[in-house]
């Protein structure tokens, strides 16, 4: 087996728990649009050109008769305001894929495949083959599980009543895990924490994601020390 | 299908993409050391962090000790899929019990 293919596959391996979760997910956000009237065409075509799942339940929730165009494409912006953040973050690790190819690298980039491919890049360098292997099945899974739910225009059950809901946050705590380098790390995991727990409870939206995301930033920015590199 | 149905799916499309690209270009022309480098290799977990805030600190006791668990099955290094499983059965265990 080549490098290519064998990046691919682990790829697979580690999203294949997301890819589950995925499924009752876009299910449920099919069913949400196709009671909204938007046509199964319409709500696949959605998931394949906006391909992200927060916005397009904001979207589906905003939408109706006559279509708000400017409102629903100024909310996805804001929805997905935090993927600059990982973008910006992720940046430093994409230098072995060829420059031609990174605007695919940013099509894929969701909350999921942005923190699988973190935690590859600390363990070896960032292949496409490896990142691919994580998004194609994550966007083949979204786009056939959302069309499915347009189409069938009922979910199969709730996500959270067999837990499904809290598979995203789980491996989100693992990888989190994986970039504890010690007493600083808290620092800016107790910033993060507080500051993003609390915009939730206050403001509307996503914006918690960035005003955390900027706080543990800060944080790490203010304390410092040159003497620290060793 | 709608013509302005079709405007707002591109227009999300492409507002969307636009979040996902403008990350690879922001940082090309900044000094990549010091605290700008700390504050950047703070942000994977910072960024992680916010978004699980929400889930572990304000939803319930369920949610919070699930997520306690699941850090301990990360922290004793355990395969990413099987955290994922214990965190989910956590949940539901608690969840029913804590109901």
């Amino acid at each position: 087996m080549n490098s290519k293919t064998r990046d691919f596959l682990s790829g697979v391996a580690e999203v294949a728990p997301v890819m589950v979760a995925y499924i009752p997910i876009g299910l449920l956000w099919g069913t949400l649009a196709a009671a909204k009237g938007i046509s199964p065409l319409e709500a696949l075509m959605m998931s394949v050109i906006v391909f992200a799942g927060s916005a397009q339940f904001v979207a589906v929730d905003m939408w109706h008769d006559p279509v708000p165009v400017l409102l629903l494409t100024f909310t996805a912006l804001i929805v997905n305001i935090r993927h600059v953040l990982m973008s910006a973050s992720l940046s430093r690790h994409i230098d072995a894929i060829p420059r031609v190819l990174q605007p695919i690298v940013a099509y894929f980039l969701t909350d999921e495949s942005w923190a699988l491919a973190e935690r590859r890049a600390q363990q070896e360098p960032l292949t496409l083959a490896f990142y691919l292997g994580v998004s194609l099945p994550l966007a083949a899974t979204w786009w056939i599980a959302t069309g499915t739910g347009a189409m069938l225009g009922r979910a199969l059950g709730d996500p959270s009543a067999i837990g499904l809901d809290f598979a995203f946050s789980a491996m989100f705590i693992s990888i989190l895990m994986g970039f504890w380098k010690g007493p600083s790390t808290a620092g800016v995991l107790v910033a993060s924490g507080a500051v993003a727990a609390a915009t939730h409870l206050v403001f509307d939206g996503p914006w918690y994601i960035v005003a955390g995301g900027l706080a543990g930033a800060l944080y790490a920015y203010l304390t410092w020390r040159a003497e620290d590199v060793a | 299908m709608s013509s302005t149905a079709l405007l707002a799916i591109i227009g999300m499309g492409v507002a969307t993409y636009l979040t996902r690209l403008s990350g690879f270009y922001l940082l090309r022309s900044v000094n990549l050391s010091g605290p700008m480098k700390a504050a950047l290799d703070a942000l994977p977990p910072a960024v992680l962090m916010a978004v699980i805030a929400p889930v572990i600190l304000t939803t319930g006791w369920a949610e919070s000790i699930a997520a306690a668990i699941t850090a301990i099955a990360a922290f004793y290094r355990l395969p990413l899929t099987v955290t994922i499983v214990i965190g989910i059965v956590s949940v539901v265990l608690l969840r029913s019990v804590l109901g």
